[in-house]
């Protein structure tokens, strides 16, 4: 355990920069600069707590001991939420030159206000990732869902406004489950802090109540999207493309994500994850978890083959990618945890290239369906070839990251058949069915983009990428994607390696 | 007789200097119109600062007594302060600090002609409320509380017209309020002969199977509802919130009701004492639920609402239930009252800001009807930012004000599990569907304010926010919004919590 300032000035940045970014609303460029800036000096500072955490040692800041005895208001960074905090931070500053090039590419309204809620957004993702217990967590959380509102509705049509309702209705009304939850894990433990292996005292709580805390909990982290509460995310696509790669990839459905992993692995615990039954012995609350995760993944991927506009059908494949991190952790077993944890940052990488991807079309060629992209590839070969990449990826196939995350994955329910129950091994093959419909969705959009002829039927297609700003940022995510796999294979030991690195040490501190 | 230092003077100071200062605003305004704003801004901030040397002086040394008159209790009147009534009175002056400076435009532009009475009326309700706050007699209080009131009606009925009605209808059932006051009060005297607080809280204990001193629980209870606008006796406040000239709303909204309940907690706590309702668990839980289905019938009344300030009054309503569910929990459980003290002060800072800024799109644009509310938030950037923070803070959203009170009211809900059983679950169910009840009724609001685009755009021109004088007590309430919301969740105010849950008996927090 050491007592750090870092985590505090991690938080200090986007809370400065927003502040200075409704200062400075006039002055466009000035305005951008902040964002960078703030962006920039975040991921350096999380960066530099890796070293210390890869030591295997804790990083504290509290800020203030709060009124309830035993809860402070403050940041623990473990292992776990650096990886989380690693993610966002990192795709914080990609997305906002892309935002920039797209705003500007677009001459959207109400940039200041744009820019503002982003670094809001950012703030709570943040606090979310080094939270050091519930209550901490749920402030944040709650500033999140109340920060990605202007994003989302920011078209400010009708259609985007109802949009936002449902957003709201969703997403605050989880909100609410969750305090439930915080003060009910008080009065029931005496504390909220995430803790290695599970609150010690859960334990002795009574089987439904600990049933009934857990589904608030689920129902709490309903930004993770799973079935059949997972309507507001494809409605939340009315936002502009930045900011659906930001609901994606950096901040609000990770964060959902995130909680969960947080629930069953430091506040339940995978021992009491795996003897805590539902209904009868059979139905643990682990498994119970797996089948909701289960369900999801092969569901949304039925939906997502029926969508035709490209950014509702990457809605789904996010629902259905969120519940394989959930299902990694549901199955209670180190492989899956691992896979789980690992898949928060891979997906993170790949679903923002294919955003972005699909926000580079839209601003070079405004098309939205699937169906008229015939031809994009050879318009935009760099754009569509970093989509086919991230997308060979999200099925589980090299070149791209998603690979590594799914075979842990498979592995770890492959354990979970040895070690916990025969049952176990359905999840190998649901696993196994929702990658093969993976590749159902994707590949169509692929062959549409090169091998289709567009129906106009023009001979030459010049060749027409969108602004740098724009195309920087993609092709960097999707070239790290890749790296992540090489480095991973290879052993290079450049970055996948300390995220794996990090990745055993929290799986270390959970399994114990 | 004991020589006091100057602090133990300030309690009878508080109530004397303001009551002075409404008869030299009377002669001073017959010379000039313009002094009244001055005389009576410069006496609140007297009060206020001398509130802060009583809080001081509480908190760092004892309870203050001073004797009226030099009578010795219980013969004499005496005041009485401790951590709570110290607490109330900061919040109560403040308040009215805040809404006197607002209401020098306000009150121009609304009554240009009662500038001299209204400030006078004014003092004199300051007065009640301080005098309420101060008072260690039973008796005493009930003077008060009939000064607050006929100053209440008075200044609600300056608008004329359809608040002339409204001020009629607040005047008969506020006086049957008063009425059972003090027929509570005629019954305790009658069985103790006495009407010092402290003195009666002696004497009851051997009289609690007695049917007079439970009538007289009774009719403090009813008559001080009816005062806070406790659901269903609330059918005076919506109507009077809503005709009343802003400023005066806003002061009404945010200290009257406090007040009142102030003095219910102080009636309940150091007359009859927590070992009374301890032997009425049913009276007590009977309190939880009347005060549950206020909180949802307050929000659902305001929903249906489509004139803002008639929604803030309803929505008053529903958070008055709060502060009593908060109360009925509090024998059980120490946040309980906690929850309801804290409420008392947040709900004043809310809500003075939610009527100041509901006041100021009125004063600039006549706007009363949310459904004119388009674009607002361009044309007054600041009192919608004002508005915003408030109905955030009124959402519950963290860290603001009203989530610090949402947390404490679900522990000692979820702690009252244990007497309550099923009920205390309900409790919990009821202020977080609360919560998004609120979510509903403000966001349409903001919605309208902000995004909802406007048909015809005026070319998107800056018409200009409200007055300096108007917009500065807004934003510093909306920023006390959050700063007071997070103070609540540190340990700061701990050795005040721990005075005031200590003075009234109940058990210290850990």
């Amino acid at each position: 355990m050491v007592e750090l300032m870092t985590p505090l000035f991690v938080i200090l940045c986007p809370a400065l920069a927003a502040p200075m970014i409704l200062l400075f609303g006039k002055r466009p460029n000035i305005r951008e600069g902040w964002t960078i800036a703030a962006g920039i000096a975040m991921f350096s500072l999380v960066l530099s707590m890796v070293p210390v955490i890869l030591k295997g040692e804790v990083i504290r800041y509290t800020f203030f001991q709060t009124l309830f005895a035993n809860v402070a208001f403050g940041f623990k960074v473990d292992a776990f939420g650096l990886i989380f905090a690693l993610t966002s931070s990192s795709l914080w500053i990609l997305v906002s030159f892309y935002s920039i090039g797209y705003m500007r590419a677009l001459k959207e309204h109400a940039q200041t206000r744009y820019f503002f809620s982003f670094a809001v957004a950012i703030f709570g993702a943040i606090g979310i990732a080094l939270s050091e217990n519930l209550l901490t967590m749920f402030i944040f959380y709650e500033i999140l869902t109340v920060s990605t509102y202007p994003l989302v509705i920011h078209d400010q049509t009708p259609e985007a406004l109802s949009a936002g309702r449902k957003y709201f209705a969703y997403l605050l009304t989880s909100g609410v489950f969750f305090l439930f939850a915080v003060m009910m894990t008080y009065y029931l433990t005496g504390t909220t802090d995430f803790t290695n292996g599970g609150i010690p005292a859960l334990g002795s709580v009574p089987r439904l109540t600990l049933v009934i805390l857990f589904f608030c909990f689920l129902l709490g982290f309903l930004k993770a999207a799973w079935m059949p509460f997972h309507s507001w995310l494809p409605t939340a696509m009315v936002a502009p493309t930045p900011v659906s790669a930001l609901l994606h990839a950096v901040a609000v459905v990770k964060a959902g994500v995130f909680g969960i992993v947080r629930i069953v692995c430091y506040i339940y615990g995978v021992d009491l994850m795996g003897a805590v039954y539902v209904i009868n012995e059979h139905l643990t609350l682990g498994l119970a978890l797996a089948c909701i995760a289960g369900f999801t993944m092969i569901v949304a991927n039925l939906f997502a083959i029926a969508q035709d506009n490209l950014k509702r059908r990457l809605a789904y494949s996010t629902i259905n990618q969120l519940s394989y991190i959930i299902l990694g952790a549901a199955l209670l077993t180190p492989d899956g945890i691992r896979g789980a944890m690992m898949h928060i940052p891979f997906h993170g990488f790949m679903k923002i290239t294919l955003f972005l991807c699909a926000g580079a079309i839209m601003v070079v060629t405004g098309k939205k369906n699937i169906s008229e992209m015939a031809g994009v590839g050879k318009i935009m070969p760099r754009t569509m070839l970093a989509f086919t990449i991230t997308a060979f990826g999200m099925t589980g196939i090299p070149p791209a990251v998603g690979f590594i995350s799914k075979w842990f994955l498979c592995l770890g329910s492959y354990r979970a058949y040895q070690t916990i129950s025969p049952v176990m091994i359905t999840f190998l093959f649901v696993l196994l069915i929702a990658s093969l419909l993976d590749v159902v969705y994707f590949f169509p959009i692929i062959h549409t983009a090169f091998f289709k002829e567009p129906e106009g039927a023009e001979k030459e297609v010049e060749v027409k990428e969108a602004p740098l700003s724009m195309l920087i940022p993609l092709t960097l995510t999707a070239v790290f994607s890749v790296i992540f796999l090489l480095d991973f294979i290879l052993r290079l030991d450049i970055i996948s390696m300390y995220v794996y690195r990090l990745v055993e040490i929290a799986v270390g501190n959970v399994m114990s | 007789m004991v020589r006091l230092i100057l602090v133990e003077h300030f309690p009878v100071l508080v109530v004397a200097v303001s009551l002075i200062s409404a008869f030299t605003i009377v002669v001073a305004g017959w010379v000039n119109k313009k002094s009244c704003w001055v005389i009576s801004t410069a006496t609140i901030l007297l009060q206020l600062i001398m509130a802060f040397f009583i809080l001081n002086h509480v908190l760092t040394k004892d309870t203050i007594h001073y004797r009226l008159g030099g009578w010795t209790p219980p013969w004499g009147i005496e005041y009485v302060i401790d951590a709570l009534n110290a607490y109330v009175l900061i919040v109560v002056l403040f308040l009215s600090l805040i809404c006197v400076i607002y209401s020098k435009r306000s009150i121009e532009h609304e009554l240009p002609h009662k500038i001299v009475p209204f400030y006078a009326v004014y003092q004199l309700l300051i007065t009640g409320l301080c005098g309420i706050t101060v008072t260690g007699d039973i008796f005493n209080m009930y003077v008060f509380v009939e000064i607050t009131s006929l100053a209440a009606y008075a200044l609600i009925a300056s608008a004329s017209g359809r608040a002339l009605k409204a001020s009629f209808v607040y005047l008969v059932l506020g006086s049957i309020g008063a009425c059972f006051f003090l027929l509570g009060i005629g019954f305790l005297y009658a069985v103790t002969g006495s009407l010092n607080m402290t003195d009666l809280s002696l004497l009851l204990p051997p009289l609690y199977g007695n049917r007079v001193v439970q009538a007289a629980f009774v009719f403090f209870a009813v008559g001080l509802s009816i005062k806070i606008a406790l659901f269903p006796l609330h059918v005076w406040q919506p109507d009077a919130y809503t005709y009343a000239p802003s400023a005066v709303t806003a002061i009404i909204a945010a200290t009257m009701s406090k007040v009142s309940a102030y003095a219910l907690i102080r009636v309940i706590y150091s007359v009859f004492t927590l070992d009374f309702i301890n032997n009425y668990r049913y009276v007590d839980i009977a309190i939880c639920w009347i005060a549950a289905i206020g909180i949802i019938a307050g929000s659902v009344l305001a929903i249906v609402q489509h004139n803002l300030k008639r929604m803030l009054a309803y929505s008053s309503v529903s958070q008055i239930g709060y502060i009593v569910l908060g109360i009925g929990l509090s024998p059980i459980t120490a946040w309980g009252l906690l929850g309801a003290i804290v409420h008392i002060s947040n709900h004043a800072i809310m809500k003075g800001c939610l009527f100041l800024a509901a006041g100021s799109f009125i004063y600039k644009y006549d706007l009363w009807d949310i459904r004119d509310f388009e674009g607002l938030g361009k044309k007054m950037p600041y009192a919608s930012a004002a508005f915003t923070i408030a109905a955030i803070s009124m959402i519950g959203v963290p860290p603001s004000t009203g989530f610090a009170t949402k947390l404490f009211l679900i522990l000692a809900s979820l702690q009252s599990a244990e007497v309550f059983s099923g009920s205390a679950y309900v409790f919990v169910g009821v202020l977080l569907l609360s919560s998004l009840l609120n979510l509903v009724y403000f966001w349409r609001v903001i919605e309208r304010m902000y995004f909802v685009k406007k048909e015809e755009l005026n070319g998107g021109e800056r018409e200009g926010d409200a007055p300096l004088s108007m917009l500065v007590p807004m934003l510093l309430l909306a920023a006390l919004c959050i700063v007071i919301g997070i103070l609540w969740l540190t340990r700061l105010p701990l050795p005040f919590i721990g005075d005031a849950l200590f003075e009234l008996g109940v058990e210290v927090l850990p």
